[in-house]
């Protein structure tokens, strides 16, 4: 299944605040296929590029340009943002609300969100306050959340902060095999070792630009750039 | 002091024996503003709500009013009142001066500043905590005051039981427009301003007692319907 | 529960339909505080089956309702003020019902010396000479304009310190002084029914000029078409009836005898 939302065109893509360009101006082509991991060092501007692309944050300057109408490509993305937003509600409240916003009707909401849950392993769970399920827990339920849509396109920002290693496997596992079933992924990491795992092409950011975009292959064994290579080396770039 | 003792134990008595004309007056306390609260709640909540969520021009200019209306004197909100509902005035031919009606409406007009402005507070928060979770589930305004009123609602509980406070003890107003009539527009508040101008403390008193007795019975219930003790607090 | 607020929120609003043979009455304090009001409205309701919702507030106050056509009728005692109050047209005509008197209460050493005092204007002259703490209701009431109406007889301009007008309702300003142990102008009922006298006592009574005429005025219904004029037409029969003469010259508090009825 070969998404309309692809290929996303970026022109001139600016991101302000202020008189401050945070982002860009970035000009890109995403295609339809693959996982995309955005990389960079702290304060890259990684989380605006995402948030910016997904349109949460209002472009100062430039466009972009999504194959299909952008009311459209807005229904078919999801966001998972760095720390989990828990409504307050239930495990199963919260698996059901992106549903009901699209209108499906209670009883069917409801099956689909208990399966969800079962999915992640929030089976037992279902009526525990979202805000009370440990960190872990709280990401894959957001990655649930995020994915009952069946969207096209998923951005992840830092799903995998702070967590530990068992949670990361986990939530790697979900993501891998959403992106098996055609979900297009855009996500930032600061693991390097989950960017190689993930990324089939890799995007390095460095003062709000895109420096280096290529087939992640690529990037890792051979770096054009003098600043990509320090930064997989793990020298501080500036 | 033997004043204070003396109300206390008629206020017990007053209880204990169910003296008519209390169960009377009190029930009406209640029907008033019970009337109003609801009223208020479905006019202040969401504006409240809305007031946290959306951006529009005279925001600022809103909340600086529900602020300033707030601290409004009631009787002066009676006064507005009143002059409205007189016979000789813009709403004279609805003849609800003196009526319950029109405590209601007064006890809504005090109430609502009051309830909007904790609401908002509260759910600002929240829309804090929600802001890009909802914006990247394409929301519109409304589903977002929807989820914002559900998911506070416990916090807008006690937005409306603040209101209830107000209500329930508020005389200035009430006195002017209901004109403390008995067995038409007599509630506990105006009963006690009534006898404490007999000179009557004791009973004045008393009835002050079953006043705190039944706002605390009521916000007992109210937590027990909404269950919030139980659920914890989130 | 939703349904029960409903349900409260519907009986509020049906009770502010008005139903028959209800109608308002504007009264001044002082007579209800004298509690004849709970003696005469019961044998209202028994002999007409009429409803009187009373309204109690100062003269100033009921004229004012009866101007806006908000009562139907107003009983009050301020004859100037009534007579005002038919030239405007407010009013269909004035019927004298009772009269009580006005007495002046002060702490019980009585140190400007009431007690002596030969007439009404007099009194008030060794309170004013004396300096002695006064308080005055100063809101306009019936008792409040006969009080200054009092100090013009004297001669005296209450003015300083000892002069303290609270603008409040009888039962208020007599709480006032008696917290300040002030001598104050009060109605007889009011006085004998009010329950924190303190050091308070009755320290001057009985100048005619004290006397106290309560008179009923209807609203005109020209004026006002809303007004029930028929049902204050039938209350006003009964106030003048016998039932009523019998009732209110028997009426006592502590053995005192508060009203004396006149009606023609």
């Amino acid at each position: 299944m070969v998404s309309n939302l692809f290929p996303v065109v970026l022109s001139g893509a600016t991101l302000r605040r202020g008189q401050k360009a945070l982002i860009g101006p970035v000009d890109l082509t995403l295609q339809a296929d693959g996982v995309t991991v955005v990389i960079g060092p702290n304060g890259a501007g990684k989380t605006s590029f995402l948030r910016m692309l997904h349109g949460i944050a209002r472009l100062g300057a430039g466009s972009i340009t999504w194959s299909c109408d952008p009311l459209e490509a807005r229904q078919k993305q999801a966001f998972v943002f760095q720390h989990p937003v828990m409504m307050r509600r239930s495990v199963l409240g919260n698996l059901i609300y992106p549903l009901r916003l699209a209108k499906m009707a209670r009883p069917k909401a409801r099956a689909l969100a208990i399966k969800a849950a079962q999915d992640i392993g929030l089976g037992d769970a279902l009526d525990r306050p979202a805000p009370f399920l440990s960190g872990g827990e709280r990401q894959k339920l957001a990655l649930a959340r995020a994915l009952i849509t069946k969207p096209d396109l998923l951005f992840l920002d830092e799903p995998c902060a702070s967590l530990d290693g068992r949670a990361t496997r986990e939530i790697e596992e979900i993501l891998t095999r959403a992106a098996t079933a055609g979900t297009r992924l855009i996500m930032s990491t600061h693991d390097m070792g989950q960017a190689r795992r993930l990324a089939t092409e890799t995007l390095f950011l460095l003062n709000g630009n895109i420096h280096e975009y290529g087939p992640a292959s690529t990037f890792f064994e051979r770096p054009k750039t003098a600043q990509a290579c320090a930064f997989l080396k793990g020298d501080i770039v500036e | 002091m033997s004043d204070l003792l003396s109300g206390m134990s008629q206020a017990f008595w007053m209880l204990l024996t169910l003296d008519a004309d209390l169960v009377e007056i009190t029930l009406r306390s209640l029907r008033v503003t019970l009337t109003a609260l609801v009223i208020a709640s479905v006019v202040a909540l969401p504006l409240g709500a809305l007031l946290a969520v959306r951006r529009f021009r005279a925001r600022r200019l809103t909340i600086a009013m529900l602020n300033a209306l707030m601290g409004l004197p009631p009787v002066v909100v009676g006064l507005v009142v009143y002059v409205f509902l007189s016979r000789s005035g813009p709403l004279g031919v609805m003849g609800l001066l003196f009526t319950p009606t029109a405590m209601v409406i007064a006890q809504v007009i005090i109430i609502v500043p009051l309830i909007a402005s904790i609401a908002h507070q509260a759910l600002r928060e929240l829309w804090s905590d929600y802001h890009d979770l909802l914006i990247s589930l394409n929301t519109t305004q409304f589903q977002r005051v929807q989820a914002l009123i559900w998911d506070g609602r416990r916090a807008l509980l006690t937005a409306a039981l603040a209101g209830f406070g107000r209500a329930i003890g508020e005389v200035g107003a009430i006195m002017v427009v209901g004109g403390n009539i008995d067995h038409h527009t007599r509630v506990l508040t105006t009963a006690i301003a009534l006898e404490t101008g007999k000179g009557d403390f004791a009973l004045a008193l008393g009835l002050g007692f079953v006043l705190i007795f039944m706002a605390i019975a009521v916000n007992l219930a109210i937590h027990v319907i909404g269950r919030t003790e139980r659920e914890g607090r989130w | 529960m939703k349904r029960v607020l409903c349900g409260l929120f519907a009986s509020v609003l049906l009770s502010g339909v008005a139903v028959a043979d209800e109608m308002r009455m504007a009264v001044t304090t002082s007579f209800h505080n004298s509690g004849l009001a709970d003696i005469l409205l019961p044998q209202i309701k028994a002999d007409t089956g009429i409803d009187v919702q009373l309204l109690v507030v100062g003269t100033g106050q009921a004229i004012k309702l009866g101007e806006a056509g908000d009562v139907d009728a107003i009983l009050v005692h301020s004859k100037k003020a009534e007579q005002k109050f038919l030239k405007g047209g407010f009013g269909t005509h004035r019927r004298e019902i009772m009269y009580n008197d006005f007495v002046f209460i002060g702490p019980k050493s009585d140190s400007a010396k009431l007690a002596d005092a030969n007439s009404a204007a007099a009194a008030l002259k060794a309170i004013a000479d004396t300096q002695s703490p006064f308080v005055s209701r100063g809101d306009d009431s019936g008792t409040h304009k006969k009080e200054l109406s009092l100090w013009a007889s004297a001669d005296v301009t209450p003015d300083g310190d000892w002069y303290k007008a609270v603008g409040a309702g009888m039962g208020a300003a007599l709480n006032t002084a008696a917290g300040m142990n002030a001598y104050i102008m009060s109605d007889r009922a009011s006085w004998l029914n009010f329950g924190n006298k303190g050091d308070l006592a009755l320290v001057y009574s009985g100048d005619p000029v004290l006397f106290n005429q309560y008179a009923f005025l209807p609203v005109n219904p020209d004026v006002h078409p809303h007004v029930r004029a028929d049902l204050a037409a039938k209350l006003e029969a009964w106030l003048v009836s016998d039932t009523a003469k019998d009732l209110i010259n028997a009426y006592k508090i502590n053995g005192e005898t508060l009203f004396v009825f006149n009606a023609e």
